[in-house]
Protein backbone atom coordinates (compact mmCIF):
# COMPACT_ATOMS: atom_id res chain seq x y z
CA UNK A 1 0.00 0.00 0.00
CA UNK A 2 1.27 3.38 -0.71
CA UNK A 3 2.24 6.14 1.62
CA UNK A 4 0.49 9.15 1.93
CA UNK A 5 2.99 11.01 0.57
CA UNK A 6 3.78 9.11 -2.33
CA UNK A 7 -0.39 9.64 -3.10
CA UNK A 8 0.14 13.09 -2.26
CA UNK A 9 2.80 13.39 -5.31
CA UNK A 10 0.83 10.99 -7.53
CA UNK A 11 -2.07 13.18 -7.27
CA UNK A 12 0.04 16.33 -8.23
CA UNK A 13 1.87 14.56 -11.59
CA UNK A 14 -1.48 13.63 -12.87
CA UNK A 15 -2.78 17.24 -11.74
CA UNK A 16 -0.29 18.53 -13.90
CA UNK A 17 -0.43 16.25 -16.84
CA UNK A 18 -3.84 17.05 -16.90
CA UNK A 19 -3.03 20.84 -17.09
CA UNK A 20 -0.60 19.77 -20.41
CA UNK A 21 -3.10 17.93 -21.70
CA UNK A 22 -6.13 20.39 -21.70
CA UNK A 23 -3.39 23.12 -22.90
CA UNK A 24 -2.77 21.07 -25.92
CA UNK A 25 -6.43 20.32 -26.64
CA UNK A 26 -7.37 23.69 -26.94
CA UNK A 27 -4.35 25.00 -29.15
CA UNK A 28 -5.59 22.20 -31.50
CA UNK A 29 -9.18 23.70 -31.80
CA UNK A 30 -7.48 27.15 -32.15
CA UNK A 31 -5.62 25.69 -34.74
CA UNK A 32 -8.35 23.60 -36.39
CA UNK A 33 -10.05 26.67 -36.97
CA UNK A 34 -7.61 28.55 -38.48
CA UNK A 35 -6.56 25.29 -40.77
CA UNK A 36 -10.69 25.11 -41.70
CA UNK A 37 -10.47 28.94 -42.89
CA UNK A 38 -7.92 28.25 -45.09
CA UNK A 39 -8.87 24.93 -46.52
CA UNK A 40 -12.24 27.02 -47.17
CA UNK A 41 -10.27 30.01 -48.67
CA UNK A 42 -8.35 28.14 -51.18
CA UNK A 43 -11.65 26.55 -52.31
CA UNK A 44 -12.43 28.94 -55.19
CA UNK A 45 -9.35 28.74 -57.14
CA UNK A 46 -9.26 24.67 -57.29
CA UNK A 47 -13.34 24.86 -58.34
CA UNK A 48 -12.30 27.34 -61.37
CA UNK A 49 -9.25 25.88 -62.02
CA UNK A 50 -11.14 22.33 -62.40
CA UNK A 51 -13.60 24.07 -64.69
CA UNK A 52 -10.99 25.42 -66.76
CA UNK A 53 -9.21 22.92 -67.26
CA UNK A 54 -12.02 20.53 -68.31
CA UNK A 55 -12.91 23.33 -71.18
CA UNK A 56 -9.01 23.66 -72.35
CA UNK A 57 -8.97 19.31 -72.13
CA UNK A 58 -12.34 19.39 -74.21
CA UNK A 59 -10.69 21.47 -76.82
CA UNK A 60 -7.57 19.32 -76.87
CA UNK A 61 -9.33 16.16 -77.22
CA UNK A 62 -7.67 12.61 -78.10
CA UNK A 63 -4.58 14.72 -79.64
CA UNK A 64 -1.44 12.69 -79.43
CA UNK A 65 1.46 13.77 -77.55
CA UNK A 66 -0.75 14.99 -74.82
CA UNK A 67 0.96 15.69 -71.34
CA UNK A 68 2.04 12.58 -69.41
CA UNK A 69 0.45 14.70 -66.18
CA UNK A 70 -2.62 14.03 -67.78
CA UNK A 71 -2.67 10.74 -69.79
CA UNK A 72 0.28 8.93 -67.56
CA UNK A 73 3.59 7.77 -69.23
CA UNK A 74 1.88 4.92 -71.28
CA UNK A 75 3.14 2.17 -68.40
CA UNK A 76 2.33 1.70 -65.13
CA UNK A 77 5.24 -0.35 -63.84
CA UNK A 78 6.29 2.21 -61.34
CA UNK A 79 4.41 3.42 -58.75
CA UNK A 80 5.18 6.15 -56.32
CA UNK A 81 3.03 5.91 -53.04
CA UNK A 82 3.49 10.17 -50.98
CA UNK A 83 2.18 9.26 -47.68
CA UNK A 84 1.21 12.53 -46.14
CA UNK A 85 1.33 12.80 -42.03
CA UNK A 86 2.68 14.92 -39.32
CA UNK A 87 5.57 16.05 -38.08
CA UNK A 88 4.61 15.76 -33.88
CA UNK A 89 2.49 12.57 -31.91
CA UNK A 90 0.24 12.68 -29.81
CA UNK A 91 -2.84 12.81 -32.56
CA UNK A 92 -4.43 9.63 -31.57
CA UNK A 93 -4.69 7.00 -34.38
CA UNK A 94 -4.09 10.30 -37.14
CA UNK A 95 -0.41 8.99 -38.27
CA UNK A 96 -1.07 4.94 -37.67
CA UNK A 97 -4.21 5.37 -39.39
CA UNK A 98 -2.15 6.91 -42.60
CA UNK A 99 0.75 4.36 -42.61
CA UNK A 100 -1.33 1.85 -42.15
CA UNK A 101 -3.12 2.42 -45.29
CA UNK A 102 0.21 3.18 -46.84
CA UNK A 103 1.70 0.03 -46.09
CA UNK A 104 -1.89 -1.63 -47.59
CA UNK A 105 -1.20 -0.09 -50.73
CA UNK A 106 2.40 -0.70 -51.35
CA UNK A 107 1.45 -4.71 -50.31
CA UNK A 108 -1.10 -4.58 -53.16
CA UNK A 109 0.81 -3.34 -55.33
CA UNK A 110 3.68 -5.39 -54.98
CA UNK A 111 1.34 -8.60 -55.05
CA UNK A 112 0.80 -6.97 -58.47
CA UNK A 113 4.32 -6.91 -59.18
CA UNK A 114 4.97 -3.39 -59.84
CA UNK A 115 7.49 -1.56 -58.46
CA UNK A 116 6.96 0.77 -55.84
CA UNK A 117 8.77 4.14 -54.43
CA UNK A 118 7.80 5.83 -51.26
CA UNK A 119 8.42 9.71 -50.57
CA UNK A 120 7.24 10.12 -47.25
CA UNK A 121 6.07 14.20 -46.51
CA UNK A 122 6.20 14.28 -42.49
CA UNK A 123 8.43 12.51 -39.85
CA UNK A 124 6.14 10.66 -38.01
CA UNK A 125 4.93 8.12 -41.08
CA UNK A 126 8.47 8.09 -42.49
CA UNK A 127 9.17 7.12 -38.71
CA UNK A 128 6.47 4.42 -38.89
CA UNK A 129 7.73 3.05 -42.16
CA UNK A 130 11.19 3.29 -42.51
CA UNK A 131 11.78 -0.21 -40.55
CA UNK A 132 9.58 -2.11 -43.56
CA UNK A 133 10.03 -0.09 -46.43
CA UNK A 134 13.26 2.08 -45.70
CA UNK A 135 15.24 0.71 -48.88
CA UNK A 136 12.09 1.80 -51.57
CA UNK A 137 12.16 5.46 -50.00
CA UNK A 138 13.93 7.92 -52.79
CA UNK A 139 13.73 11.13 -49.78
CA UNK A 140 12.16 12.40 -46.51
CA UNK A 141 10.20 15.35 -46.41
CA UNK A 142 9.14 17.62 -43.80
CA UNK A 143 5.49 17.92 -42.82
CA UNK A 144 4.16 21.45 -41.92
CA UNK A 145 4.85 20.61 -38.17
CA UNK A 146 1.90 21.85 -36.81
CA UNK A 147 2.05 25.69 -38.22
CA UNK A 148 0.41 27.19 -41.38
CA UNK A 149 0.49 25.42 -44.73
CA UNK A 150 2.12 27.35 -47.11
CA UNK A 151 0.90 26.76 -50.88
CA UNK A 152 4.80 27.10 -51.51
CA UNK A 153 5.32 23.64 -49.77
CA UNK A 154 2.92 22.30 -52.34
CA UNK A 155 4.42 24.02 -55.52
CA UNK A 156 7.82 22.85 -54.59
CA UNK A 157 6.28 18.75 -53.75
CA UNK A 158 4.49 19.58 -57.42
CA UNK A 159 7.54 20.84 -59.03
CA UNK A 160 9.62 18.03 -57.21
CA UNK A 161 6.65 15.35 -59.27
CA UNK A 162 7.19 17.23 -62.46
CA UNK A 163 10.76 16.61 -62.23
CA UNK A 164 10.56 12.90 -61.41
CA UNK A 165 7.83 12.09 -63.95
CA UNK A 166 10.34 13.64 -66.88
CA UNK A 167 13.04 11.92 -65.38
CA UNK A 168 10.97 8.51 -66.01
CA UNK A 169 11.58 7.92 -62.37
CA UNK A 170 7.62 6.68 -61.92
CA UNK A 171 4.75 6.19 -63.88
CA UNK A 172 1.63 6.49 -61.21
CA UNK A 173 1.91 8.64 -58.53
CA UNK A 174 -0.53 8.07 -55.50
CA UNK A 175 -1.03 10.56 -52.85
CA UNK A 176 -1.70 8.94 -48.90
CA UNK A 177 -3.27 11.08 -46.60
CA UNK A 178 -5.97 11.97 -43.87
CA UNK A 179 -8.96 13.61 -45.14
CA UNK A 180 -10.80 15.01 -43.06
CA UNK A 181 -14.37 14.37 -42.07
CA UNK A 182 -15.28 16.24 -38.80
CA UNK A 183 -13.20 16.61 -35.61
CA UNK A 184 -14.23 12.88 -34.61
CA UNK A 185 -12.85 11.57 -37.98
CA UNK A 186 -10.55 11.67 -40.45
CA UNK A 187 -10.65 8.86 -42.94
CA UNK A 188 -6.77 7.78 -44.76
CA UNK A 189 -7.74 8.21 -48.66
CA UNK A 190 -5.74 7.10 -51.64
CA UNK A 191 -5.71 10.10 -54.25
CA UNK A 192 -4.41 9.34 -57.85
CA UNK A 193 -2.03 12.55 -58.69
CA UNK A 194 -0.59 10.96 -62.02
CA UNK A 195 -2.12 10.49 -64.00
CA UNK A 196 -4.97 12.78 -63.83
CA UNK A 197 -7.95 10.48 -63.02
CA UNK A 198 -10.47 13.55 -61.65
CA UNK A 199 -11.56 16.95 -62.84
CA UNK A 200 -10.44 17.17 -66.80
CA UNK A 201 -11.05 13.80 -67.29
CA UNK A 202 -14.05 12.85 -66.28
CA UNK A 203 -16.03 15.80 -65.97
CA UNK A 204 -17.99 16.00 -69.53
CA UNK A 205 -18.35 19.63 -70.95
CA UNK A 206 -21.72 20.92 -70.59
CA UNK A 207 -23.57 20.77 -74.38
CA UNK A 208 -24.30 24.53 -73.80
CA UNK A 209 -21.10 25.39 -72.85
CA UNK A 210 -19.93 28.60 -74.34
CA UNK A 211 -16.64 27.83 -77.52
CA UNK A 212 -13.60 29.05 -76.37
CA UNK A 213 -10.71 31.15 -77.86
CA UNK A 214 -7.40 30.60 -76.32
CA UNK A 215 -4.51 32.64 -75.86
CA UNK A 216 -1.65 31.51 -77.17
CA UNK A 217 -3.53 28.40 -77.61
CA UNK A 218 -5.10 25.12 -75.53
CA UNK A 219 -2.55 22.74 -76.17
CA UNK A 220 -0.18 25.76 -74.23
CA UNK A 221 -2.48 26.21 -72.15
CA UNK A 222 -3.09 22.99 -71.02
CA UNK A 223 0.23 21.94 -70.22
CA UNK A 224 0.83 25.19 -68.30
CA UNK A 225 -2.13 24.13 -66.09
CA UNK A 226 -1.53 20.98 -65.50
CA UNK A 227 1.49 21.49 -63.01
CA UNK A 228 -0.83 24.02 -61.51
CA UNK A 229 -3.64 21.52 -60.86
CA UNK A 230 -1.20 18.94 -59.49
CA UNK A 231 0.26 21.57 -56.76
CA UNK A 232 -3.51 22.94 -56.01
CA UNK A 233 -4.44 19.28 -55.78
CA UNK A 234 -1.24 18.93 -53.05
CA UNK A 235 -2.68 22.02 -51.18
CA UNK A 236 -6.12 20.64 -50.53
CA UNK A 237 -4.46 17.47 -49.15
CA UNK A 238 -2.02 19.18 -47.18
CA UNK A 239 -4.87 21.43 -45.73
CA UNK A 240 -6.98 18.66 -45.15
CA UNK A 241 -4.33 17.02 -43.69
CA UNK A 242 -3.12 19.62 -41.17
CA UNK A 243 -6.84 20.06 -40.04
CA UNK A 244 -7.42 16.29 -39.39
CA UNK A 245 -4.34 16.32 -37.64
CA UNK A 246 -5.53 19.30 -35.34
CA UNK A 247 -9.06 17.25 -35.11
CA UNK A 248 -7.18 14.23 -34.10
CA UNK A 249 -5.19 15.83 -31.45
CA UNK A 250 -8.26 17.63 -30.06
CA UNK A 251 -10.01 14.51 -29.51
CA UNK A 252 -6.80 12.73 -28.30
CA UNK A 253 -6.06 15.39 -25.89
CA UNK A 254 -9.74 15.80 -24.87
CA UNK A 255 -10.06 12.23 -23.57
CA UNK A 256 -6.78 12.30 -21.70
CA UNK A 257 -8.09 15.20 -20.13
CA UNK A 258 -11.38 13.42 -19.09
CA UNK A 259 -9.14 9.92 -18.22
CA UNK A 260 -6.39 11.92 -15.99
CA UNK A 261 -9.70 13.83 -13.94
CA UNK A 262 -10.99 9.95 -13.23
CA UNK A 263 -7.48 8.85 -11.91
CA UNK A 264 -7.02 11.86 -9.94
CA UNK A 265 -10.46 10.95 -8.31
CA UNK A 266 -9.85 7.47 -7.89
CA UNK A 267 -6.46 8.59 -6.57
CA UNK A 268 -7.96 11.09 -4.28
CA UNK A 269 -10.78 8.56 -2.27
CA UNK A 270 -7.04 6.15 -1.94
CA UNK A 271 -5.51 8.79 -0.69
CA UNK A 272 -8.95 9.73 2.11
CA UNK A 273 -9.21 5.89 2.62
CA UNK A 274 -5.10 5.86 3.64
CA UNK A 275 -5.39 8.89 5.68
CA UNK A 276 -8.73 7.28 7.44
CA UNK A 277 -7.02 4.28 7.96
CA UNK A 278 -3.97 5.84 9.56
CA UNK A 279 -5.97 7.96 11.51
CA UNK A 280 -7.95 4.46 13.09
CA UNK A 281 -4.69 3.32 13.69
CA UNK A 282 -3.08 5.92 16.03
CA UNK A 283 -6.43 5.79 17.52
CA UNK A 284 -6.70 2.05 18.47
CA UNK A 285 -3.07 2.50 19.56
CA UNK A 286 -3.66 5.56 21.84
CA UNK A 287 -6.97 3.97 23.26
CA UNK A 288 -5.10 0.22 23.60
CA UNK A 289 -2.29 2.12 25.71
CA UNK A 290 -4.55 4.07 27.81
CA UNK A 291 -6.07 0.76 28.78
CA UNK A 292 -2.69 -0.90 29.38
CA UNK A 293 -1.87 1.96 32.18
CA UNK B 1 -23.66 46.61 -67.69
CA UNK B 2 -21.04 45.40 -65.47
CA UNK B 3 -18.74 43.34 -65.63
CA UNK B 4 -17.81 40.65 -62.52
CA UNK B 5 -14.10 40.35 -61.72
CA UNK B 6 -12.39 37.82 -59.30
CA UNK B 7 -8.61 37.95 -58.72
CA UNK B 8 -8.08 34.65 -56.95
CA UNK B 9 -4.79 33.46 -55.36
CA UNK B 10 -4.23 29.90 -54.47
CA UNK B 11 -5.02 30.68 -50.85
CA UNK B 12 -7.45 33.16 -50.86
CA UNK B 13 -9.67 35.30 -52.81
CA UNK B 14 -8.17 38.96 -53.45
CA UNK B 15 -11.11 40.77 -55.57
CA UNK B 16 -14.76 39.76 -56.24
CA UNK B 17 -16.15 42.64 -57.32
CA UNK B 18 -18.06 44.48 -60.68
CA UNK B 19 -16.29 46.97 -62.74
CA UNK B 20 -16.81 48.80 -65.84
CA UNK B 21 -13.86 46.80 -67.62
CA UNK B 22 -10.56 44.52 -66.35
CA UNK B 23 -7.32 44.81 -68.48
CA UNK B 24 -5.24 41.85 -67.88
CA UNK B 25 -1.32 41.54 -69.13
CA UNK B 26 -2.11 38.61 -71.40
CA UNK B 27 1.14 36.73 -72.47
CA UNK B 28 0.79 38.14 -75.91
CA UNK B 29 -0.68 41.53 -75.10
CA UNK B 30 -2.78 42.97 -72.70
CA UNK B 31 -6.41 42.27 -73.08
CA UNK B 32 -9.68 43.86 -71.25
CA UNK B 33 -12.64 42.28 -70.34
CA UNK B 34 -16.04 44.03 -70.86
CA UNK B 35 -19.37 43.00 -70.86
CA UNK B 36 -19.93 40.27 -73.77
CA UNK B 37 -16.70 39.67 -74.53
CA UNK B 38 -16.51 36.18 -76.50
CA UNK B 39 -15.25 33.79 -73.86
CA UNK B 40 -11.20 33.57 -74.22
CA UNK B 41 -9.29 31.57 -71.93
CA UNK B 42 -5.58 33.42 -71.51
CA UNK B 43 -2.55 32.77 -70.02
CA UNK B 44 -1.05 35.56 -68.08
CA UNK B 45 2.26 37.25 -67.90
CA UNK B 46 3.55 39.11 -64.73
CA UNK B 47 2.28 42.56 -65.04
CA UNK B 48 -1.08 44.57 -63.80
CA UNK B 49 -4.51 44.06 -63.65
CA UNK B 50 -6.14 47.33 -63.97
CA UNK B 51 -9.62 47.68 -62.77
CA UNK B 52 -11.62 50.61 -64.74
CA UNK B 53 -14.75 52.21 -62.76
CA UNK B 54 -16.79 55.31 -64.57
CA UNK B 55 -13.60 56.12 -66.90
CA UNK B 56 -10.71 55.84 -64.53
CA UNK B 57 -8.38 53.09 -62.55
CA UNK B 58 -10.11 52.53 -59.38
CA UNK B 59 -7.57 49.59 -58.62
CA UNK B 60 -4.49 48.16 -59.46
CA UNK B 61 -3.13 44.64 -58.35
CA UNK B 62 0.00 43.07 -59.99
CA UNK B 63 -0.14 39.52 -60.69
CA UNK B 64 2.70 37.02 -60.98
CA UNK B 65 1.55 35.01 -64.33
CA UNK B 66 -1.32 32.95 -63.94
CA UNK B 67 -4.70 32.36 -65.87
CA UNK B 68 -7.36 34.36 -67.17
CA UNK B 69 -11.23 32.96 -67.90
CA UNK B 70 -13.29 35.44 -69.82
CA UNK B 71 -16.83 34.62 -70.33
CA UNK B 72 -20.14 36.08 -70.60
CA UNK B 73 -20.20 38.97 -67.71
CA UNK B 74 -17.48 37.50 -65.78
CA UNK B 75 -13.79 37.41 -65.65
CA UNK B 76 -11.90 35.13 -63.42
CA UNK B 77 -8.35 35.68 -62.71
CA UNK B 78 -5.94 32.50 -61.24
CA UNK B 79 -2.60 34.32 -60.17
CA UNK B 80 -0.04 32.60 -59.17
CA UNK B 81 0.39 35.56 -56.71
CA UNK B 82 -1.55 38.79 -56.57
CA UNK B 83 -0.63 42.03 -54.79
CA UNK B 84 -2.24 45.42 -54.60
CA UNK B 85 0.06 47.35 -56.75
CA UNK B 86 0.59 49.99 -53.06
CA UNK B 87 1.45 47.07 -51.30
CA UNK B 88 4.09 45.91 -53.51
CA UNK B 89 7.94 46.40 -51.94
CA UNK B 90 10.61 47.60 -54.33
CA UNK B 91 12.81 45.66 -52.75
CA UNK B 92 11.46 42.42 -52.18
CA UNK B 93 10.82 42.73 -56.03
CA UNK B 94 14.47 43.70 -56.70
CA UNK B 95 15.55 40.75 -54.37
CA UNK B 96 13.07 38.74 -56.24
CA UNK B 97 14.89 39.77 -60.12
CA UNK B 98 17.72 38.90 -58.94
CA UNK B 99 17.43 35.26 -57.59
CA UNK B 100 15.69 34.79 -60.85
CA UNK B 101 18.20 36.30 -63.16
CA UNK B 102 20.66 34.07 -60.71
CA UNK B 103 18.28 30.52 -61.84
CA UNK B 104 18.56 31.34 -65.29
CA UNK B 105 22.18 31.62 -65.11
CA UNK B 106 22.55 28.12 -63.43
CA UNK B 107 20.30 27.13 -65.11
CA UNK B 108 21.16 24.21 -68.40
CA UNK B 109 20.97 26.03 -71.28
CA UNK B 110 20.33 23.78 -73.70
CA UNK B 111 16.98 22.76 -71.72
CA UNK B 112 14.55 25.14 -73.65
CA UNK B 113 11.35 24.11 -71.78
CA UNK B 114 12.96 25.15 -68.47
CA UNK B 115 14.84 28.27 -69.94
CA UNK B 116 11.47 29.49 -71.14
CA UNK B 117 9.80 29.23 -67.49
CA UNK B 118 12.89 30.55 -65.90
CA UNK B 119 12.90 33.61 -68.56
CA UNK B 120 9.19 34.30 -67.64
CA UNK B 121 10.19 34.20 -63.99
CA UNK B 122 12.37 37.11 -65.13
CA UNK B 123 9.91 38.95 -66.97
CA UNK B 124 7.67 39.03 -64.27
CA UNK B 125 10.00 39.87 -61.72
CA UNK B 126 10.97 42.55 -63.91
CA UNK B 127 7.33 43.92 -64.34
CA UNK B 128 7.12 43.77 -60.40
CA UNK B 129 10.37 45.53 -59.84
CA UNK B 130 8.81 48.47 -62.77
CA UNK B 131 5.24 48.51 -60.83
CA UNK B 132 6.40 48.53 -57.69
CA UNK B 133 8.49 51.94 -58.59
CA UNK B 134 5.51 53.66 -59.91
Amino acid sequence: MPSLKELRARIGSVKSTRKITSAMKMVAAAKLRRTQLSAEAARPYAAAMRRMMSEAAAAVGDAPGLPPLLVGTGREQTHLVIVMTSDRGLAGGFNANAARAARNLVRRLQAEGKTVRILPVGRKGADMLVRDYGDLFIERLPGSSGKEVPFSAASDLGDKLVALLSANKFDVCTLVYNRFVNVMSQVPTELQLVPLTSGANDDRKAPDAPIYEFEPDEETLLARMLPRNLAIQIYAAMLESAAGEQGARMTAMDSATRNAGKAIDRLTQKYNRTRQANITNELIEIISGAEAV
Amino acid sequence: MPVKVDIISPERVLVSREVDMAVVPGMEGDIAAMPGRAPLMLLLRGGVVDLHDGGTVTDRYFVAGGFADFRGDSCTILADSATKLADLSPQDAAARLAAAEAAVDRADKDDVPAQDLLQEAVQSARAEVEAAGQ
